[in-house]
């Protein structure tokens, strides 16, 4: 008899298998070229750290459920069944290797998801209760205080004082209106505040209106990172509600990668419901008002540089050419990586990985391959537009030891506008 | 006897096999159609998913980035074998002058003496590629019985075919019909193992190139 955590593993297996998967695992020929597209594996050589590897027990109960021998053997007891051991054993591979950076979905030469299908089964791990405790922690602040790591609203405003100190603006709270609503990450509030007081900027240049919710301002979805769709929907809920109260007709997702999935891409899934207004990443925005003409800069960068492109906003999100205009306006030697746009290398900490203190020490050799491809490039900065690939690579930078400073784009772009 | 065997497997075996083989890959086919999708409600950034579903399709037949060199050896040989398996089968006069009686349609096929070298870099490839899978630490982890079993029911036509071109082990008809049946061993398999992809992989890089397209991305 199954153990009631396998039982409920089992349940959201099925539940979220569907016809992609049913694709994906029916035409994976085991060739193992996935291993090469994912850093775990590259900066390892761990075989465990193969992606399809990391889908064994969702593999499993593909077979007995769906497939003619599995089924077969199933009925006559003969198939091995999915175990409490194959949930303990898969958890760290699922959560600590995997920053659902997308990568392995770019090679597979049969063409499967894996990262599509890494989501799901994270769903599974959750129904279960095998999930990472650090993880598990963000999640249910999340969930009862509205931000994971447990920002209240006093703690903003305070942060947002001395924004308003610093920069001698208004920085708009609750305007019913506006033309956009801006939703912040954890990190930015609390390691990168900077990033509020350069939208502040560059919105008032650009003459355009804009707001953050009391309700709704934090992005950070950590019910998508851990795999619950409840929680996620809940969050993403939050955010919908406050732009349909304040009337704004587009919510811009912060720099933040997963963020961006979350409201941008998953978000009208979770709820259920297409939303009645626009998400667009802050870089989408900036990049429509350089277009206008509202965005006007002076002056370049003239350190050598190169830009990181956050997983979920390039290859899982489609914002490639947007970061490039930008950086061009104010970069005087902007060099791309090898690898970079949607065949980039991850930071190493994406998919929840950074909130996981388990899943440091892997984070930490993950960063190695950012490492060598900013080596291999001679420069000491790097721009980035995701809070959370910024904090993995300035820790990684840090632990390494060598001179790489890392910037958000929107304040580089802030610290150039032309203000005549 | 042998002749009699022969007869058979040419005309009743193989009829069976086909059918098998076409229903089976058919039902995963409807299997995975059925299963479906839901409907993704965000707003797309390119609504065109079917053409970038069919680009992917394409664009899956060529390494990606970075990866030939990574993977060059199960790139070189997984290109040479389906390519080689392909030609054998589909350019070998004999193969040719079977389905014209049977279909009715036929092609110009290559001289034997050149499918008979095809056949042979067709066979050392698949071989490469059995060591690398019982070497290689990351396929010794991903492989499973079927994956040694497929791969036997992909050399066997090819040796059993070489074997009595050649005459070689056993009397011509004998071989012969050790060959065809080998062929209908590999028929039937395909709908119930992983060889099934030689379908459902078109599913499977479509659903990718969708779901990635609908994001703008070209995957
Ligand atoms: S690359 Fe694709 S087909 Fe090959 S082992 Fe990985 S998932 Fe399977
Ligand atoms: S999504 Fe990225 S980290 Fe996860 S298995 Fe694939 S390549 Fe590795």
């Amino acid at each position: 008899m199954n153990s009631p955590a396998v039982q409920r593993a089992e349940n959201a297996f099925v539940e979220f298998i569907d016809g992609p998967i049913t694709s994906f695992f029916g035409s994976c020929v085991h060739c193992g070229l996935c291993a090469h597209a994912c850093l775990f594996y590259e900066e390892t050589g761990d075989p465990k750290f193969t992606p399809i590897y990391k889908l064994e027990p969702m593999k499993k109960v593909w077979k007995q459920n769906y497939t003619f021998w599995g089924k077969l053997l199933h009925k006559f007891g003969l198939s091995k069944p999915l175990t409490e051991e194959d949930l303990k054993a898969w958890e760290p591979l699922l959560y600590d290797s995997c920053t659902m950076c997308g990568r392995c979905s770019m090679v597979c030469p049969v063409g499967n998801d894996i990262s599509y299908m890494i989501r799901r089964a994270r769903e599974a791990m959750v129904a279960s209760g095998y999930a990472p405790e650090g993880l598990k922690q963000a999640t249910l602040r999340a969930a009862t205080i509205g931000s994971p790591m447990g920002i209240k609203l006093p703690a903003l405003k305070a942060k947002i004082g001395h924004i308003e100190e610093e920069t001698g603006l208004k920085i708009p709270m609750d305007i019913e209106g506006a033309d956009y609503l801006a939703l912040l990450s954890s990190n930015e509030i609390m390691m990168y505040p900077e990033y509020i007081g350069a939208i502040a900027k560059i919105f008032k240049h650009a003459g355009v209106t804009w707001t953050l919710s009391s309700e709704a301002y934090e992005a950070t979805n950590s019910g998508l990172q851990i795999g619950s769709s409840d929680i996620a929907g809940e969050l993403v809920q939050h955010v919908v509600d406050a732009a349909e109260k304040l009337k704004v007709k587009t919510v811009i997702s912060p720099e933040c990668g997963h963020a961006y999935t979350a409201i941008r891409w998953e978000g009208p899934n979770l709820i259920g419901k297409k939303f009645d207004f626009k998400v667009k990443h802050i870089l989408e925005v900036l990049d429509e008002l350089r277009e206008q003409g509202r965005l006007k800069t002076t002056g370049l960068e003239e350190a050598a540089l190169t830009y990181h492109d956050p997983c979920q906003l390039a290859r899982r999100g489609g914002v490639v050419e947007q970061p490039r205009r930008l950086l061009n306006m104010v970069a005087a030697d902007f060099r791309e990586m090898d690898e970079h746009g949607v065949m980039n290398w991850c930071c190493g900490g994406g998919g929840g990985v950074s909130a996981n203190e388990r899943a440091a020490d892997w984070q930490l050799i993950a960063f190695n391959k950012k490492k060598s491809q900013v080596q291999a490039l001679g420069v000491n900065t790097m721009v980035t537009a995701c809070a959370n690939c910024r904090m993995v690579l300035e820790e990684g930078i840090e632990e390494n030891d060598i001179q790489v400073e890392v910037l958000g784009l929107t304040e580089l772009l802030a610290d150039y506008l032309d203000t005549k | 006897m042998d002749t009699a065997l022969l007869i058979w497997a040419k005309s009743t075996g193989l009829q069976w096999a086909t059918i098998i083989m076409l229903l089976g890959l058919t039902m995963r086919v409807i299997q995975i159609l059925l299963l479906g999708r839901a409907t993704d409600l965000s707003e797309a950034r390119n609504s065109d998913v079917m053409s970038a579903g069919i680009k992917t399709i394409f664009r899956r037949f060529v390494p990606p980035q970075g990866m030939l060199q990574k993977g060059l050896l199960v790139y070189l040989s997984g290109y040479i074998f389906h390519i080689g398996f392909f030609i054998v089968l589909l350019f070998f006069v004999p193969h040719i002058q079977l389905i014209d009686s049977t279909l009715g349609i036929s092609w110009p096929g290559l001289r034997s003496s050149l499918i008979d070298a095809i056949t042979v870099v067709t066979l050392l490839a698949l071989i490469v590629l059995l060591l690398h899978r019982v070497w290689n630490p990351v396929l010794k982890l991903l492989s499973t019985p079927e994956d040694y079993l497929t791969w036997a029911l992909t050399f066997l036509p090819l040796l059993t075919g070489y074997m009595a071109y050649h005459h070689m082990l056993f009397e011509y008809n004998t071989m012969l019909a050790l060959h065809v049946l080998s062929v209908e061993a590999l028929m039937i398999a395909i709908p119930f193992s992983k060889l099934s992809h030689m379908v459902t992989l078109f599913l499977a890089r479509w659903y990718n190139g969708a779901i990635a397209g609908r994001k703008g991305v070209q995957s």
